[in-house]
């Protein structure tokens, strides 16, 4: 039996050919070193993310999460729920928290859970994979496994926003939490200072109003190339997403030339564990990360 | 004006903050803002063009019952979702959520700013994870990208296609979701009898006529 299990909640962008598919890769091949196992929701569906609020209304959205909730309760009881996605773990963390406190909203969710065939007893705890690493299992733990220090190596760790606001990891700071440049010299590189760390990507708005969110990302790697990273680092598939793939449309718009690989805390760890490039996901990466790549073959 | 606004504006007469109290998610919370301004101060999109009022000023407007002016501005549309303000409100109010629930409220009444891209993809994207259960992102990427017509759509993806084919080639999107295929659940229609109920709940918890 594997030391700690959990009811996992990908979320669509984690899903095989998806926008944070290699996300997925990396973080199975991290659970496996770290001997957590990780069993799926079985028919998951979507939180809704946070930018659904205008179509979705209130009751629906909570309703999206809670089916989760009696899945996980149903097919996988005594586990805890844990989610890679930031916008996943919020909305889950949200609905839970609004559920919990609102008998109300809660008498009509069980109503409209009904009409699934599901209710809902207790609503499991939710946790983000962060959670797990630093509070189920703590720093020194997930250095055990380290074989391949990822020594000189600069990386610039990018919190963003939803997996830091309103819940954030517990004991952190909104304005300046720790933990993302704690797992990096966890698995051996430089975590540089930062001061661009927990500054918004824009979000859902990349795709609605692209100029705006594009200015804010441009801070963000701006400020990473300034403090003399190579590489950022986030635990977010929206803010991997965003500060990513945009990059050759900035360098249009305002001259720059950046091309900064932007990985998961994931695929450090898998690298550093003795994991292959492919085992991290590291193929999956529109800005090949070149020099981690070359440090997994060696 | 659709029929729900009139509803609501012969209900309430002229008892703004009242209407959005009990219509809007968290609207509860306006009359506890003590204009700090500290939410306008801590959002990452206050420096571009397009905020006609921050937050604060948008809950004195509803105290004062400027009931038109909040309603169709766009100031709502601009959240990204960030909860910058949410977390460092001194008064612990969830301002994220009340500018959502305002935003909301306003398209409900058919009162949004036409064309809202922001509304739209917010349309977008929950027909598209509410359809089949799971985000099919093909097609909401398409449906984004044609909003504005044919010819529109093909520009922008164009503008675009650098983009999608770093994507493509990083295995990370998927062309064939366009052709129906894509991620699912199993109980689709369970999620979908769900939702209508929801609606309805929803509906008749604040004394909406079903549309």
């Amino acid at each position: 039996m594997a030391r700690k299990e959990y009811a996992f909640y990908p979320g669509c962008s984690s899903q095989k050919g998806a926008s944070a598919s290699n996300y997925l890769t990396s973080v199975e091949s991290m659970c496996k070193t770290l001997d957590i196992k990780i069993t799926e929701i079985p028919d998951w569906n979507c939180c809704g993310a946070s930018i659904s609020y205008a179509e979705a209304g209130e009751l629906p959205r909570h309703v999206m999460n809670a089916r989760n909730f009696a899945l996980a309760e149903q097919h996988l009881p005594g586990q805890e729920i844990v989610a890679t996605c930031a916008a996943c773990w919020l909305g889950a963390r949200e609905s839970k928290e609004r559920l919990e406190h609102n008998s109300v909203l809660m008498a009509d969710t069980q109503e409209a859970l009904k009409e699934a065939g599901l209710s809902i007893k207790a609503i499991p705890e939710i946790k983000h994979m962060v959670e797990v690493l630093i509070e189920d299992l703590g720093y020194e733990e997930l250095a055990k496994p380290v074989k391949k220090p990822l020594a000189d190596m600069k990386f610039a760790g990018y919190v963003g926003c939803q997996t830091n606001r309103p819940f954030g990891i517990h004991g952190e700071s909104f304005e300046n939490p720790v933990y993302l440049d704690k797992l990096i010299e966890t698995v051996g590189g430089e975590a540089v200072p930062y001061d661009q760390k927990v500054t918004c990507c824009g979000g859902a708005l990349a795709f609605s109003e692209p100029d705006k969110a594009q200015a804010q990302i441009k801070d963000i790697i701006e400020s990473a190339y300034d403090n003399g990273a190579e590489m950022i680092v986030t635990p977010c598939p929206l803010c991997q997403a965003n500060v990513e793939v945009y990059q050759g449309q900035i360098n249009k718009k305002y001259g720059t030339k950046f091309n900064m690989p932007v990985l998961y805390y994931s695929q450090l760890m898998t690298i550093a564990y003795g994991g292959t490039a492919k085992e991290a996901g590291l193929d999956g990466n529109v800005i090949r990360a070149r020099k981690l790549e070359e440090f997994a073959s060696k | 004006m659709s029929d729900l606004n009139q509803q609501m504006a012969v209900r309430y007469k002229n008892n703004f903050l009242k209407e959005i109290e009990e219509q809007a998610e968290m609207g509860n919370w306006v009359k506890m803002c003590m204009q700090c301004g500290v939410c306008s101060g801590s959002c990452p999109t206050n420096f571009h063009p397009g905020w006609e009022h921050p937050p604060q000023e948008i809950f004195m407007m509803i105290r004062a019952g400027k009931r038109d002016e909040v309603l169709n501005s766009q100031s709502m549309w601009m959240c990204t979702s960030c909860y910058n303000c949410y977390v460092r409100c001194p008064r612990k109010l969830p301002i994220t959520h009340i500018m959502h629930g305002i935003a909301e409220y306003a398209y409900r009444l058919g009162r949004a700013p036409k064309m809202q891209p922001t509304l739209h993809l917010s349309k977008a994207f929950w027909n598209n994870c509410t359809k089949n259960g799971r985000v099919n992102e093909v097609k909401l990427t398409q449906s984004l990208y044609f909003k504005d017509g044919l010819m529109a759509g093909i520009k922008m993806g164009l503008a675009m296609k650098d983009v999608a084919l770093g994507l493509v080639k990083a295995k990370r999107l998927n062309i064939m979701e366009a052709l129906g295929g894509g991620h699912k659940c199993k109980d689709v229609n369970g999620i979908h009898k769900m939702l209508a109920k929801a609606r309805e709940l929803e509906a008749k918890r604040k004394g909406r006529q079903p549309a």
